[in-house]
This record gives C-alpha cells, sequence and structure tokens, in this order.
C-alpha cells in the first residue's frame, strides 16, 4: 500500500532542473507531483511519476544520483480541515512525519497528500485504521 | 640482517655512511662541490648522527649532470643503466654495477620472501621489462630466492590470465592498478580466483590505498603487499611489507630513510608526516646522499609483529608537490581522502579548492561527490553528512574547512589520474 518517490540529488547550478525535465520527457514519463527541497549549495529533488523504474533508470543513465524512497500517498477530501483530519491519525499513533506534499487530483475533488515516514508499517496500520484513502502505486499512476 | 640487533645495525649504518661519504667525495666532483660548498669534509663524518650536517640531493642535480655525472664508478664497471620515463623533465638515468645487481636481487629477494615466496612457487612478472626498474627488479629478486619466474612484462591482460590458470601462478607482480585490471577482466571471462594457486601479490610503483588492498585482495582472492621503490635510489626493493601489512620495512643496512619537513629541510620527530628522504650507503655507481624522494610518509619506530628491527615506514601517503599550506596547517590530499573513507566508508570522488578572502584568510572548501550509497531524500540526512565531515576533518587536521555536496561526474576527470587541487590563491598575481 505505499508508492515510490523518485528523489534526485541536484546541485544549485543552472539549467539542472531543466535537464532532469528532459531526461524524463524522453523516457516518456509522466510527472504527477513534485517538491523541491534546497539548502545554499544544493537541493532534493522529490518526484511522484508514472513510469517510476523507467524514470530512475533514465536520471541515473543522465548521471544523476538518484533513489528511490518509500512513501504514502492519501487521498482526502478537498476541504477544510482535510489535511488536519490525517496528520492526528499519524501524531496520536506518535509517527513523525520527516516531510510531506499535497497536489490536487485532476478531477477536482480529492487532494492527494505524499508522506515521508520513518516508519512505513505503522504509518500504513494506522491510516487504515483511521479510515484514510490509501492510494496504491497503480491507483497514483492513474491519476 | 633484517633481524639484526638495532644497536648492531647502527654501527653497520655508521661505517658504511663514513665510507660513502669519502666515496663520493673523491669519485663525484658534483659532490665534492657541493660537500666543499657546505664546508663538511669526509672526516668530519664520525657515524649516522652527522647525516644532518650533509646537503640534499634532488632530482635536478641528477638533471645537472645527466646522463653519467653523478656515477661514482668508470662506464667500464657499470653492467646495467635504466631510466626514468621523464614525464617532468629530462629523463633520470641511474647504472648498476655487477655488485649493485647483486645487491638489488638480494633486497627484492627479501621483499618477496616476506610475503611468503618460496622455491617453488610460480611468480608472474607483470611489472614492465624495459627501461622501468619494475621488470629486472623482480624478476633477479624471483630468481635469486628460487622461483619459477614467468616474464609476462605489462599488458595482454587476456593472455595473462590464461598463463596465471595454465601454469599454476603463485604469486603475481604488478601495479596495483593493473592487478584490479586482471580482477576485471577475469572476472568477465568467468575465472574463480578461489580457485586458483594464487596465495600472494606485490603491488608498487604507485601510490594506492588500503581500501585498494581489500578491493584487490577481494578480487584476486590472495594477500596484496604494497612494496616501495625508486630508480634512483636502486628500484623496486627498497622498502617492503610483511604479511603483519603494517608499514613497510626499510632494507635500512641498504638504505638509510630520514623525515624531514619540506618546508625547512629540518628533520622531523618519529611518527611525524613528512618528506622521505633516502641515503644509498652501498650502491656503488649511484651512490644517492639524502635524495628528496618527494613522497610523503612517517617513521614508525615502535617494532613489528613480525620480529623484524629494520623500522617501518608508513605507506606513501602523497607528493610534496601535493601538499597544501592552509593557515599553517599542511594538508596532504591523501588525509583528506582517508577521513572520508572513514566517515563514508568508500573513497569518494573529490576536490579540494583552496581560496583566499579578500581580507587575506585562506579558505579551503571539500567538494564531495554524492554517491547513491550515501545520498539520502531527507535534507537533515545531507546536512549531517557534511557536518560529519566538517567535524571529522577538524578534529584530525585542526583545520576548519566548508564541505560541499556536489552531484557526480561534476569533478573532471583525466585518464588514470584524478585532479585533487584547485588552488585559486595565486591567480592574477
Amino acid at each position: 500500500m505505499t508508492a515510490v518517490q523518485i528523489s534526485v540529488f541536484l546541485e544549485n547550478k543552472s539549467g539542472r532542473l531543466a535537464e532532469v525535465m528532459r531526461a524524463l520527457a524522453v523516457a516518456g514519463v509522466n510527472i504527477r507531483a513534485l517538491s523541491l527541497a534546497e539548502t545554499i549549495d544544493y537541493g532534493v529533488l522529490r518526484l511522484i511519476v508514472d513510469k517510476p523504474g523507467a524514470a530512475k533508470q533514465a536520471l541515473s543513465d543522465s548521471g544523476f544520483t538518484v533513489s528511490e524512497t518509500e512513501v504514502i500517498a492519501v487521498a482526502m477530501p478537498d476541504r477544510p480541515g482535510g489535511l488536519a483530519s490525517i496528520v492526528d491519525l499519524l501524531t496520536k499513533s506518535g509517527l513523525n512525519i520527516e516531510y510531506l506534499y499535497a497536489f490536487v487530483g485532476q478531477r477536482g475533488e480529492n487532494a492527494i497528500v505524499v508522506f515521508r515516514i520513518e516508519d512505513v508499517q505503522a504509518a500504513v496500520a494506522a491510516l487504515k485504521k483511521g479510515g484514510a484513502h490509501i492510494l496504491s502505486a497503480e491507483e497514483l499512476g492513474a491519476i | 640482517m633484517e633481524f639484526m640487533d638495532s644497536a648492531r645495525l647502527r654501527a653497520l649504518q655508521s661505517e658504511r655512511f663514513r665510507e660513502v661519504v669519502k666515496r663520493v667525495y673523491e669519485k663525484v666532483p658534483h659532490y665534492r662541490q657541493k660537500l666543499d660548498a657546505a664546508g663538511v669534509k669526509p672526516a668530519d663524518i664520525k657515524g649516522i648522527e652527522d647525516i644532518t650536517r650533509l646537503p640534499f640531493t634532488s632530482k635536478d642535480d641528477l638533471r645537472e649532470t645527466y646522463p653519467f655525472g653523478m656515477f661514482a664508478v668508470p662506464m667500464q664497471d657499470v653492467v646495467r643503466i635504466h631510466a626514468s620515463s621523464g614525464t617532468t623533465g629530462r629523463s633520470t638515468v641511474v647504472g648498476y654495477t655487477r655488485a649493485d645487481v647483486a645487491t638489488w636481487a638480494e633486497v627484492m629477494a627479501r621483499t618477496l620472501a616476506a610475503g611468503g615466496t618460496h622455491a617453488g612457487d610460480f611468480v608472474q612478472n607483470s611489472y614492465g621489462y624495459g627501461l622501468f626498474t619494475g621488470g629486472l627488479g623482480a624478476h633477479y629478486g624471483a630468481e635469486l630466492i628460487g622461483a619459477s619466474v614467468i616474464p609476462t612484462s605489462g599488458g595482454q591482460t587476456r593472455r595473462q590470465l590464461q598463463i596465471m590458470q595454465d601454469f599454476g601462478t603463485t604469486v603475481l607482480c604488478c601495479t596495483p592498478s593493473y592487478a584490479l585490471v586482471i580482477g576485471e577482466e577475469g572476472k568477465e571471462m568467468g575465472v574463480n580466483f578461489a580457485d586458483l594457486p594464487l596465495h600472494v601479490g606485490f603491488f608498487g610503483a604507485e601510490p594506492w590505498s588500503q581500501s585498494m588492498r581489500q578491493e584487490i585482495e577481494a578480487a584476486l582472492q590472495c594477500h596484496a603487499l604494497d612494496i616501495y621503490g625508486l630508480s634512483e635510489i636502486i628500484g623496486p626493493g627498497v622498502g617492503f611489507e610483511c604479511l603483519e601489512k603494517s608499514g613497510l620495512h626499510v632494507n635500512e643496512d641498504h638504505f638509510y630513510p630520514e623525515i624531514i619537513n619540506p618546508e625547512t629541510g629540518e628533520p622531523a620527530p618519529d611518527g611525524q608526516l613528512g618528506e622521505l628522504v633516502f641515503t644509498a650507503f652501498t650502491k656503488e655507481a649511484l651512490p644517492l646522499l639524502r635524495y628528496r624522494t618527494r613522497d610523503i610518509s612517517r617513521i614508525i619506530a615502535e617494532q613489528c609483529l613480525c620480529g623484524r628491527t629494520i623500522r617501518r615506514v608508513q605507506r606513501v601517503t602523497g607528493r610534496t608537490d601535493d601538499m597544501l599550506i592552509i593557515r599553517g596547517v599542511n594538508v596532504f590530499p591523501s588525509q583528506i581522502e582517508e577521513i572520508l573513507m572513514r566517515v563514508e566508508g568508500t573513497t569518494p570522488n573529490y576536490l579540494l579548492v583552496v581560496d583566499r578572502k579578500p581580507r587575506g584568510l585562506d579558505e579551503l572548501e571539500v567538494q564531495v561527490e554524492v554517491s547513491e550509497q550515501v545520498f539520502s531524500d531527507e535534507m537533515s540526512k545531507l546536512e549531517a553528512l557534511s557536518e560529519r565531515i566538517r567535524t571529522e576533518i577538524d578534529s584530525t587536521l585542526g583545520l576548519r574547512v566548508a564541505v560541499r555536496l556536489v552531484e557526480p561526474k561534476s569533478i573532471e576527470r583525466s585518464a588514470g589520474k584524478a585532479k585533487r587541487v584547485i588552488d585559486r590563491r595565486d591567480l592574477g598575481q
């Protein structure tokens, strides 16, 4: 019940992000969501894509440092308090969120939140118990 | 000789030292001039403790007297001539009398024996034969032991591997980088090194590291020992590792080692890093006094577990040419490499960038390529990594540096040897 995120190490140099995008375009990879965290010298680009395997290969071949990260994607109603209820489930189980980012699905009814949590198993259990809708890799790819 | 009582060894060194100073003063005009200029007469030399009174010899002395000007015997006594490749200027020419060739075989035999080579071993010698001293040096040593020498010389790796399997090679001599090539190629050919009788390899002629030793030992399934030498002193056989693999024993009855501060020329205390300097007491054709190798090492004064009394030097960790002085601290790229190895568990590609800030302070930035092994999608872990490197360098070298994580392959690679230092301090001056 988890999804794969592609994480890429990027130096803060002009043109590097464009090169990532070009490599993915050439490989026919479609990006669903992304987030970029940065320091003065470098950043980490996190991507949810339709074909994680092809994306990792294409980026490795282009010389980037890439890793696959196990994340949890949760669909929730796109209304005030939606995210709060999900985060509550995790906090009450004593789980620490390393980072998260959100996007709105194409049909616009649901928002999707991607969570990076160290203890994935416990998080999945807590979310399920609380009735949250965790997206499978297929569901996520089909959005 | 290698197990000789230390006091007797010192006495022998003193005797040989007095003799060699007298000999070069009489036979080599260039040395007579140098000694006269330094105000030293052979009669002033009482023992080895007087060695610091002598001037150094450098590659420049050999260049000035190119090709045979430093030889201490007439050419009819010279039975062999070797030469360095001369990549850094005119090549360095060295000569050997019959007795020198015998000394060389003796010190190389000690080297090979310390790694467990016996009569009956098959020694595949993949050092290049020719003007380079590696090939013939290892060859004569192995023959003296009574081993069967297979003089394959370098190259033709598949043929090397075929011979290794068919002849049952038990001992391999080559450069460490070529050992890795043999391992790689063998793997591709489907050679199972664990099934081969190869038990030890003697790898030298280029600097290598502990991590490379582990790689070679895993690939070739044999002990990987470091050997040290330079043609100006004799060639391979100046220093060798025993199976304790903890430093190179110096054949100091022939080649007397000193460590000096490369800046001041002052002797460095035992244990301190500095430039390795050798005096070749017994060489007849080319006896050099206090020859500056430009190699960085330290003397290990404690006796080795193997029982040999001759002193050890640490494996060469760099060249004086690579040394950086940052805010008064001597830094060798190899020290940074060791620290990165310790922190990351592998040797990453790295680059040292030195800059001088407008107010005059030198700054060292250590750029480290982020490999997949150390990469994390979490920023906090990447920050922790660079902080660990920073702290480790500070506590080891006493130097605060900036650490910058960079993408793989952003550091320029040249064929074989990576460029490790960019010094921007002198630009525009």
